[in-house]
């Protein structure tokens, strides 16, 4: 038996101030060629414990026991500059956030070529070759163009993709993969890690893909480790983890899984709560010398109908209008046609009282959304102010009462800051809900939550809007949360609706083709056949 | 541990301050400005504890009688120049527009003057006298406190809880002061405090060009310019106010730190 690539014994790191345990005696290895998934939820120390692996550890994390042995070496024993040697053509690594890992002022052929000059006495005129080639081959469409420009330029999965590029150039052992695709939409996701597999499988590069979400698990990786608070819960085959968990933290996660369960039939009351028609918004084009550029159609002549009390799911990729849409709907951003009626009334451009008060916004980052400034008291309160007649006693009482409906009863004191982003989300839900809306747009609610917390925040949606009565429109480019949560579905793209039909229609028989790739293109866990779908090259 | 001391040392600093300028309005050890020729540039001694100026004045009570103007002309400029800026920098930045643009032009133009110049036209108009400083040196500093809160603003403007204010149903008057204001306050706390320093000194220097608070009463100002002839001779003369100033510029700072921490509720832990 041949020794695996990396081996990882006990290992332990500690806040050096504390001596509180990040990573609490792991231990795993990866063979040479093998993918395995570190799987686990914020704060479960799975980066930290990647980050190791390259001697990056953040400032105030040290290393206080264990081993790394990587490709036969002891990771301990080397010197900084063999370990820097070692960083690039044995261990490369691909990082979350796309928009920030380039460097936007160098252009992206110098960046890939910083790796080939740093690490091989190439010419050149044989690097450049080499980076245009390999543009090729994560598919970048013209690569002599690309490789002169700078980083602003491109999307986030075409810089997923650069950055690909630029790592597999030195052809490493071992590829860590933290997060590659969290900030991509399913068809980016799909396509870069498709890429990725294939060329670890070209080089015979081992990866070891971090993330949270199982269905990525299933479909590329071949073991599994399993990560809480610093420990390893439980480790095997993936095919063993996902069928037939021993831990029951393993099983929480499975049960996380957004499924599909019947919905209450909803019968057509007459007249729908809310109706859309030919609704346009454009986005002035970016002024130039003597002309504004043509504007962007952000949203092309949407037509929609929302039910009282219906949860109508807006699917697409990024960039498909569907934020906009939701915003437009709200008379939040100004549409250039189209009208909206609601109740029966038509909603002019500058939204009148009644449906301001009456419509409602969940965001999708719990960070921003929340003032840092007030309690969270004061912050579902806040609706209430216009609400009449309302006694400063009653409006107490509803407070506590929405907080107590959102499990966080006794938290009014509390400032946001001291709330982990599940907590904040309920408080935003709390918020919207507080003034019982009749309609409540849903912004990639749980897009930013973990896997867990995922399933918990789509419940108390669910369970609140039975409770109220609300209408829904749940805007998301996670279709497995949709397939959970929606009532009707509707596709977007491109700024118009290609498909839309009730929720079975749409996953169980999907007509369009931009339908059925995005729902290829959804790692959903197939329970009953779980073999490793791995991509061949 | 460390944040309290701070606290500490710049709360004591400027506790002396006000003390000292308190005890001035009815009590000093000699007149500040009984004319002594014989007593003319003493060293400092057991009867003239700071020494005595060219007219042979005691020092002493010359800069305890300076403090309280110096300190009032100064906190009085930092305020005025601070909430006019703050009001003007919301505004500003969160309406944009045509709204904007004017009023940026004008700020900019403003800016362009150097501080001392836009002050001195100021005087001119005023006069010499404590508050013609106070609107004068408040008008040359309230542009760059207008840029900062303007800066600040933008950045919170497009926050998703000024969002969800508008969602709420709230005015734009009503998200503004409730929701921008109080999140753009941060780095105006700290420029408060530098800028308290630079009134020390402009003061300063207008008294020196004869524009300030007119002699014969005493500012840490005017006496810092009025020693400059004897700075070999008689270096009691820049040194006691010179320290003056530095120490009060150390406790402000002090101070105004952990007020921003303090104002900051992240900041604030268990």
């Amino acid at each position: 038996m041949t020794t695996p690539l990396l081996t990882v014994e006990n290992l332990r790191i500690e806040a050096a101030r504390t001596g509180e345990a990040v990573v609490d005696d792991i231990s795993f290895d990866i063979a040479r060629g093998e993918f395995l998934a570190i799987v686990g939820e914020s704060g479960s120390g799975k980066t930290v414990a990647a980050r190791t692996v390259l001697g990056l550890l953040p400032p105030g994390l040290r290393q206080s026991g264990g081993r790394i042995a990587l490709d036969g070496e002891d990771l301990a024993k080397l010197s900084p500059r063999r370990l820097r040697a070692l960083r690039g053509p044995v261990v490369g690594m691909v990082f979350q956030e796309p928009m920030v890992s380039l460097n936007p002022a160098i252009s992206v052929g110098a960046q890939m070529a910083e790796g080939l000059g740093l690490h091989t006495p190439l010419p050149k005129k044989e690097i450049k070759q080499r980076c245009l080639d390999m543009l090729e081959r994560v598919q970048i469409r013209d690569p002599a163009r690309t490789f002169d420009a700078y980083p602003h330029e491109f999307s986030g999965g075409m810089r997923q993709r650069i950055m690909l590029a630029s790592v597999m150039l030195l052809r490493p052992k071992l590829l860590i993969a933290d997060e590659p695709t969290t900030a991509l939409d399913t068809l980016t996701q799909r396509e870069v890690l498709d890429l990725m597999v294939g060329l670890a499988t070209d080089h015979g590069t081992s990866v070891m893909l971090i993330t949270h979400n199982l269905g990525l698990v299933a479909r590329y990786t071949q073991r599994a480790v399993v990560m809480q608070k610093g420990k390893v819960v439980e480790a095997g085959t993936t095919e063993q983890i996902l069928t037939a968990p021993r831990e029951a933290y393993t099983r929480q996660l499975i049960d996380a899984l957004p499924r599909r369960e019947t919905n209450m039939a909803r019968r057509p009351t007459g007249e729908p709560l809310m109706s859309v028609r030919g609704l346009k918004v454009e986005f002035a084009g970016r002024p130039q010398f003597f002309r504004q550029r043509s504007g962007i159609r952000a949203v092309d002549g949407i037509d929609l109908d929302i039910d009282a009390g219906e949860t109508v799911a807006v699917v697409g990729g990024s960039g498909s209008g569907k934020t906009t849409l939701g915003r437009a709907m709200l008379r939040l951003i100004p549409s250039v046609a189209g009208q909206i009626r609601f109740r029966g009334r038509e909603v002019p451009a500058a939204a009148d009282r009644d449906f301001r008060l009456s419509s409602q916004l969940v965001f999708q980052d719990p960070y921003s959304s929340l003032d840092p400034r007030m309690r969270v008291g004061e912050i579902v309160a806040e609706p209430l102010r216009h609400v009449a007649d309302l006694a400063p006693r009653e409006r107490i009482q509803r407070v506590e009462k929405m907080l107590d409906e959102v499990g966080l009863a006794n938290f009014a004191k509390r400032w946001p800051h001291e709330l982990s982003g599940g907590q904040r989300q309920r408080i935003a839900i709390a918020r919207a809900i507080v003034r019982g809306p009749l309609f409540v747009v849903a912004d990639e609610p749980v897009s930013a939550l973990d896997m867990t917390i995922q399933a918990q925040v789509l419940k108390l949606l669910e369970r609140l809007q039975a409770q109220y009565g609300f209408a829904c429109l749940f805007i998301s480019h996670d279709l497995a949360a949709v397939e959970q949560v929606a009532d009707r579905v509707v596709v977007m793209q491109a700024g118009r609706i290609v498909e839309q039909g009730s929720r079975d229609d749409i996953f169980d028989r999907p007509q369009h083709d931009y339908t059925k790739a995005l729902l290829a293109a959804t790692p959903l866990v197939d329970f009953a056949n779980p073999r490793v779908t791995h991509v061949p090259a | 541990m460390k944040m309290r001391a701070n606290t500490a040392i710049g709360g004591l600093l400027i506790g002396v301050l006000f003390a000292t300028a308190a005890t001035a309005a009815f009590w000093t050890p000699f007149d500040p400005l009984k004319v002594n020729l014989r007593a003319r540039l003493q060293p400092p001694s057991a009867l003239y504890w700071l020494g005595t100026d060219e007219f042979g004045r005691d020092m002493l009570s010359r800069i305890m009688a300076g403090a309280a103007t110096s300190v009032l002309v100064s906190v009085l400029t930092v305020t005025f120049a601070v909430m006019i800026g703050a009001v003007i920098g919301v505004l500003t930045g969160y309406l944009r527009g045509w709204t904007d643009r004017v009023i940026m032009a004008a700020n900019d133009a403003l800016l362009a003057f150097p501080g001392i110049l836009l002050a001195l036209a100021v005087m001119i108009v005023t006069g010499a006298n404590k508050f013609g400083i106070v609107l004068a040196l408040g008008i040359a500093y309230i542009p760059s406190v207008v840029r900062v809160v303007r800066g600040t603003v933008l950045s919170i403007r497009e926050k998703e809880y000024i969002e969800a204010s508008r969602v709420i149903g709230n005015s734009e008057l009503y998200s503004m002061a409730r929701h921008v204001l109080p999140n753009s306050l941060a780095p105006v706390a700290v420029l408060a405090t530098s800028m308290f320093g630079w009134v020390l000194l402009a003061e300063s220097a207008l008294s020196f060009l004869g524009l300030g608070v007119p002699p014969p009463a005493p500012t840490w100002g005017n006496l810092l310019a009025a020693s400059r002839p004897y700075m070999e001779s008689a270096a009691w003369l820049s040194i006691a106010p010179g320290l003056c100033i530095a120490l009060t510029l150390l406790g402000i700072n002090l101070l105004g730190d952990s007020l921003r921490d303090r104002l900051d509720p992240r900041m604030v832990q268990g």
